[in-house]
């Protein structure tokens, strides 16, 4: 019973917290120094993810030439980037940390 | 779980605490300062999600996920320039379609994995696909110097910060991120 009580407060706390600019901004304007900085949330958060994903693969340092995550992620950004294709950037990611592996092995 | 917070990250926290037999107060805690990355996105799409009526709003906004917010905000600005008449702009249908698919596959994916989550070998690495799908929407997001200076400055902090307890790291290295794009932006 407390369990689920639990999960329903933290089921609320996130939904308050995604509805919250979503809501309160229909009512009053977004100030200008906000709107400038939302445009950096994409680049700035995803990068945030992804770059430590990349070094420590299993919450280790592995910060080597043949660190398999970031050889596979610096192709697929490159694939990425000249395709701009997401299924594409994940067959050849996981293709080459396959690879990599093997190869280390 | 699944179905009443739909946010990964918080229930694998708060599912370890669980286990652990922490007290509740300390998980609900532990869950809101993990879930605060929603802050940003929430007040990212808010402007484009303006004209909307409050059943929308209210909908989509429980769909808000880190993965619905990377597709849908990415859609949005690739589409800012031809959707600018508020009339034509069916765009937070694509937000549902994205945050729906996503919520029927978390769903499916944590049913599934009650039965098989012990049964997928680790050194298949599927957690990579995910890391690879944010790379593929990272990469158009960089459009222009600050930008790049916005993603470098967030990724050097945020591999600073990884040794930071309860993914706090990610908070910080993101508003050092856009501070760095904003000042970049400036001095241009």
């Amino acid at each position: 019973m407390k369990l689920w009580l639990t999960m329903l407060a933290i089921g609320l706390a996130t939904y308050a917290i995604r509805l919250s600019f979503i809501v309160l901004l229909g009512q009053r304007e977004i100030p200008d120094l906000l709107r400038r900085s939302l445009r950096f949330v994409p680049p700035a958060v995803l990068s945030a993810i992804i770059i430590p994903e990349l070094i420590f693969p299993g919450g280790a340092l592995e910060f080597t030439a043949t660190s398999a995550r970031l050889i596979a992620g610096l192709l697929a950004g490159l694939v990425a980037w000249r395709t701009k294709n997401v299924l594409l950037t994940i067959l050849v990611g996981m293709g080459v940390l396959y690879l990599v592996q093997a190869l280390i092995n | 779980m699944s179905a009443i917070v739909f946010a990964g990250s918080a229930q694998f926290i708060s599912t370890q605490l669980i286990g652990h037999g922490i007290p509740a107060l300390v998980i609900l805690m532990t869950a809101v300062v993990v879930n605060l990355r929603h802050l940003l996105y929430s007040a990212s799409v808010a402007p484009y999600m303006k004209p909307l009526k409050p059943g929308w709003k209210w909908s989509l906004a429980y769909l808000l996920t880190d993965e619905a917010y990377a597709v849908t905000i990415t859609h949005y600005q690739a589409t800012q320039d031809t959707s600018l008449e508020q009339d034509a702009d069916h765009r937070h249908w694509f937000f549902l379609g994205a945050g729906l698919t996503l919520w029927v596959s978390w769903q499916l994916s944590t049913a599934f994995g009650i039965f098989l989550g012990t049964q997928v070998p680790g050194s298949w690495a599927l957690d990579f696909t995910l890391a690879l799908t944010f790379i593929a929407l990272l990469v158009p997001a960089l459009k222009d110097r600050s930008s790049w200076a916005a993603a470098l400055a967030a990724g050097l902090v945020a591999v600073l910060a990884y040794s930071l307890p309860l993914r706090i790291g990610l908070i910080f290295a993101a508003i050092v991120g856009i501070i760095v794009g904003l000042w970049v932006e400036r001095r241009s």
